[in-house]
């Protein structure tokens, strides 16, 4: 079955390879370049391009392999000096790398779906069901190896995002099975890949450490004189580990430091360029609704509207100019006290791998609400996660259904160009409607009128409100001639209206995750 | 539930749709004559500009050696249409013989969504109303997967999204006849292959089987007034003819000037290298060189008319949908073997009422799709298809492997190559090396340079080596005709009349 989907998946991500892409896809030829001709100690220094090295070292020696292979290919790529090179050679290259390295993520999910207790399937009894969509195993499949973002955002936008998560997901299945020093190693290497998913640490921490290094619990909780200190030591020693091999090297040389610096750049601002549809999005959207009305009012000057706020969304950096401007250390508090509550009820609440995913997608919503500088592409971060959830309970496959529509959607302005725009709408179509046949079937709900059994009326009237959003966007606003004159309108709306259902689902997600405490594997 | 798992699959197959037409079109950038993309785009222009009785006539302002019109009236309608909207986005797109070889972002985005719209209007609900009227055997999530696969068939998406076309118009209203016909309802059925018939030329294919089923029904029905209901039925054909080719019927003159567009005789046997008889016998016998093109003309037409009778008549006797769709095939596949003048692209007609069998004989539909797809290669690796190609096989094999031949499969019991008997085997044995086959003249003809004498080398061995697949399928499929259970004619109508009440 596995190979038939991945078959099936990457022959229409094949398809992708004339279309648009980003940015990106010159920073990971250029990245190519970097590592290919300079030595390891000059890697994070090499500034020719603006587009610098800022990943950690696993992702740099990722590049550096496929160097190699491109070396074959075309070697015009690897020449630091050929900047926004883009030969048909190195077009198909790059995208077949990023195909290819979803592969991966296709073990990945394999792995995770013979764990079929997890998906609430007893595996004994019940003979391959008759229809696919009542086998939890294969929709799952599909929902992760056909996630309308990664498509979005690996296959058009270019990035390798498939292949990142095909390592958070390898090491989400090793604790299902119960391999826990593996998938210790294996987050290790993708926090080395990829920094952004220390987010999500603490979860593996809480997780790891009460479930590997304790035996004994009473009510949930640790019984502290049952600690294990080889087995602490072991998942230190393999944590320890991977990171001198990722960053010792560095630390050798003496460049610690520049690492670090290219890593997190505290110099950009709150929101990226498009906000990304999150709690900061509100705030700048109140703030900015209050100067308007003070400025209508009379109270303020009107002089601090034009200045700022007026071009706000387009620019990076952003004054408030009514609310309190925001710091990174705020932004850290928020994001800190935001996934306490799960943290805590993690390590005193009786756990299993279900409430340990719960407080792993907890911790990527938080992070994303109230992250400083997030991308919009970290609801990524939720949703992939999400999805085994989605498939072994009916609480968690109601927010996952909404995210489906919601944070999908909240990645429509990444891909602008006019020939890619109906093909963002059809697969995000697709995804949202296969999304729902398979979960509704899967969860046994009876179909409604509306047929989306899974979302309550408010839900749906506040989906359905995505239709007239969009075309307002693509097509009124230009239409009514407002595009001169106030050309980010449509942007904040978007990141508004999709913040709005974001902060909702969180709030949801966070009743469910903190109230189910006998954890059932089925909640019929 | 399935309501919304047919949606999915339908976003999923329209998707696959505007991600083919990514790709380049049919003579991209390729001065000075361009292809099939600019003969559309210069449609439009005509259209737009000219008044109908000047589209099909040679003039100072209409250069017929430069894509003059050649499509029955309907796509000159639908050409006008388009014009309306390229004129409303931007007039540079029609100007008047300025506006030739017009290629920019745009225009190709408007091209492509006019297919889009054209797919969405007529063909793919066709597919989707097909599958849920038309296949009562089968539930509900089975009728969704045979849809799934049907809308998958690359060969369409690819000369309509890629190489640029609108086959789907015609094989939509072809498909919508057959509904209607399978339904009971005649008089729509005809009106709706009088429309495919207007649209391309090349339904005549189709013409044989819908006329002897149209008279058998008449003939053989004991219940109507059999005579009242011939009339109906040329009643309507004949209005219906009248409506499209109304601005043509002033004088005789501009009629005969459309008629000598649509059948361009003067062209030659075949065209490039098409998997027919005539082409494979050239590599035996040169043919072209042996015989006048009239002798050459009458060979055809006459061996057509022979090879067509048997399931003509079969289909007239007893006259039943089932039989219709067999006859459908077996009617333009002898057509595509053995008549004049025939394009790659023309195994198309043929695949549509193949398509149609998928829930009966899916290892030889698929087979059969795979292979016409196949046999479009040289086509499309000249317009720079090759990776579209390749990935839509490599989608729709899967595809149509998941849903009828995998442990899942949702159409259970089709499934032919798991029953172990010796002659399964066989046919799983002689389908391997058929894929073998295609796979190594892919490779070939992408890849190896042909030698120095023999330039046409591989869209020869390519076309002859379909040829010889399309002559047994054609005799295979003749054979599952014949072997229906002659039905009692006023079994049908006694059928027909409990769906009308």
């Amino acid at each position: 079955m596995f190979i038939i989907l991945a078959l099936v998946i990457s022959s229409i991500k094949a398809l992708c390879i004339p279309s648009y892409r980003s940015t990106d896809f010159e920073v990971h030829r250029n990245w190519l370049a970097i590592t290919h001709s300079l030595p390891v100690n000059k890697w994070y220094y090499e500034d020719t391009s603006e587009w610098t090295l800022d990943y950690p070292p696993f992702f740099a020696w990722f590049e550096w392999v496929l160097s190699k292979v491109a070396y074959y290919i075309d070697p015009a790529m690897l020449q630091l000096e050929n900047l926004n090179y883009a030969s048909n050679a190195t077009v198909v290259f790059q995208r077949c790398s990023v195909i290819f390295t979803d592969l991966l993520l296709v073990y990945a999910v394999k792995e995770c779906c013979l764990c079929r207790k997890f998906f609430g399937v007893d595996s004994k009894r019940q003979p391959p069901e008759q229809s696919l969509l009542k086998d939890a195993g294969f929709v799952v499949a599909v929902l992760l190896l056909g996630n309308f973002g990664l498509f979005l955002v690996d296959h058009i936008h270019f990035q390798y995002n498939g292949f990142l998560f095909g390592v958070l997901m390898l090491s989400v299945a090793r604790i299902l099975q119960g391999r826990i020093l593996e998938s210790a190693f294996w987050f290790s290497v993708l926090l080395n890949l990829k920094h952004i998913y220390i987010y999500m640490a603490p979860a593996y921490f809480i997780f790891l450490l009460k479930h590997y290094c304790f035996t004994q619990f009473k009510n949930g909780r640790v019984v502290y004189s049952s600690i294990q200190p080889m087995r602490l030591l072991q998942l230190g020693l393999v944590v320890a580990f991977v990171f001198a091999a990722s960053f010792g090297p560095f630390l050798a040389m003496g460049q610690l430091n520049q690492v670090l610096m290219r890593l997190f750049p505290f110099r950009r601002g709150l929101c990226h360029a498009y906000w990304a549809p999150n709690f900061w999005a509100l705030y700048n959207f109140a703030d900015k609704l209050a100067a308007l009305a003070g400025t209508k009012l009379q109270f303020l000057d009107s002089s601090v509207l034009s200045k700022s706020s007026m071009t706000a969304g387009l620019v990076q950096e952003y004054s408030h100019t009514v609310l309190p401007s925001v710091t990174p250390a705020v932004t850290f508090a928020c994001t800190v006290l935001s996934i306490l509550p799960s943290l805590i009820h993690l390590w005193i609440q009786p756990s299993n791998e279900r409430t340990f995913l719960r407080c792993l997608v907890s911790c990527a919503f938080g992070s994303f609400i109230f992250g400083w500088h997030v991308h919009e592409k970290a609801i990524l971060l939720i949703i992939i996660p999400l999805s085994l959830l989605a498939v072994g309970s009916r609480a968690d496959a109601k927010v996952f259904l909404l995210l489906a529509f919601i944070g999908h959607y909240s990645l429509f302005p990444l891909i602008f160009t006019q020939a890619e725009t109906m093909i963002k709408v059809f697969m995000f179509l697709f995804y949202a409607m296969f999304a729902n046949a398979s979960l509704s079937t899967l969860h046994k709900m009876n179909p409604r009128w509306c047929g989306m059994p899974l979302l309550n009326v408010w839900e749906l009237i506040y989906i359905m409100g995505i239709f007239p959003l969009d075309i307002y966007c693509s097509l009124g606003h230009r239409a009514l001639g407002l595009m001169e004159r106030l050309p980010f309108v449509p942007l904040m709306l978007t990141s508004v209206y999709c913040a709005v259902g974001i902060c909702y689902a969180w709030l949801r997600f966070y009743k469910i995750s903190l109230s189910n405490t006998t954890v059932k594997i089925h909640d019929e | 539930m399935n309501n919304y798992l047919m949606g999915a699959f339908l976003f999923l197959a329209m998707s696959v749709r505007m991600l083919v037409s990514l790709g380049s079109y049919s003579g991209e950038g390729k001065e000075p004559m361009f292809g099939d993309y600019e003969a559309q785009r210069h449609w439009m222009e005509i259209t737009y500009n000219l008044p109908a009785e000047d589209w099909y006539r040679n003039s100072s302002k209409n250069d017929l050696m430069y894509w003059g019109l050649d499509y029955p009236p309907l796509t000159a309608y639908h050409s006008l249409i388009c014009g309306y909207v390229a004129n409303w986005i931007n007039p540079d797109w029609v100007k008047l013989n300025e506006s030739r070889g017009f290629e920019s972002y745009e225009h190709k985005l408007f091209m492509r969504y006019t297919v889009l719209v054209a797919d969405i209007l007529i063909y793919i609900p066709a597919v989707v109303v097909f599958c849920n009227t038309c296949l009562h055997s089968l539930d509900k999530l089975q009728q969704v997967s045979v849809a799934a696969v049907m809308l998958l068939y690359p060969g369409v998406i690819l000369i309509d999204y890629g190489h640029f076309q609108y086959n789907c118009v015609s094989l939509g209203f072809t498909l919508w006849a057959v509904i209607s016909l399978s339904a009971g309802y005649d008089l729509i059925g005809s009106m709706m292959f009088c429309f495919a018939l207007n649209y391309k030329q090349m339904e005549l294919y189709h013409a044989m089987p819908f006329f002897c089923y149209l008279l058998g029904g008449c003939c053989f029905d004991k219940k109507e007034n059999r005579f009242l209901k011939l009339v109906k039925l040329g009643f309507v054909v004949l209005l219906t003819f009248a409506v499209c080719w109304a601005p043509f019927l002033t004088n005789k003159d501009s009629m005969l000037q459309v008629l000598s567009r649509l059948f361009p005789f003067s062209r030659g046997l075949y065209e490039d290298k098409v998997a027919n008889v005539w082409c494979a016998l050239s590599v035996i016998v040169k043919m072209k060189q042996m015989f006048s093109l009239d002798t050459l003309l009458k060979m055809s037409s006459a061996s057509t008319l022979l090879c067509l009778l048997p399931s003509s008549v079969n289909l007239f006797l007893s006259p039943s949908a089932q039989r219709l769709k067999y006859a459908l095939v077996n009617s333009s596949l002898v057509f595509f073997l053995l008549s004049f003048q025939v394009h790659e692209k023309t195994i198309l007609v043929a695949s549509l009422p193949v398509l149609l069998l998928l829930p009966e004989k899916p290892s030889a539909v698929v087979w059969f799709l795979q292979l016409s797809t196949f046999s479009m290669y040289p086509l499309l690796a000249k317009d720079g298809l090759v990776l579209q190609y390749v990935a839509t096989m490599v989608l729709f094999s899967t595809t149509a492997y998941a849903m009828f031949f995998s442990e899942y499969s949702a159409a259970k019991g089709q499934n032919v190559w798991s029953q172990t008997s010796s002659r399964n085997k066989v046919c799983s044995f002689i389908f391997w090396m058929s894929c073998l086959g295609t796979g190594i003249l892919n490779v070939a003809a992408h890849q190896m340079e042909p030698p120095k004498n023999l330039p046409d080398l591989f869209p020869v061995l390519l076309a002859a080596f379909s040829c010889m697949h399309f002559i047994i399928f054609c005799i295979y499929f003749h054979f599952l005709q014949f072997k229906l259970p002659m039905a009692k004619s006023d079994l049908r109508a006694t059928k027909q009349r409990k769906k009308i009440n």
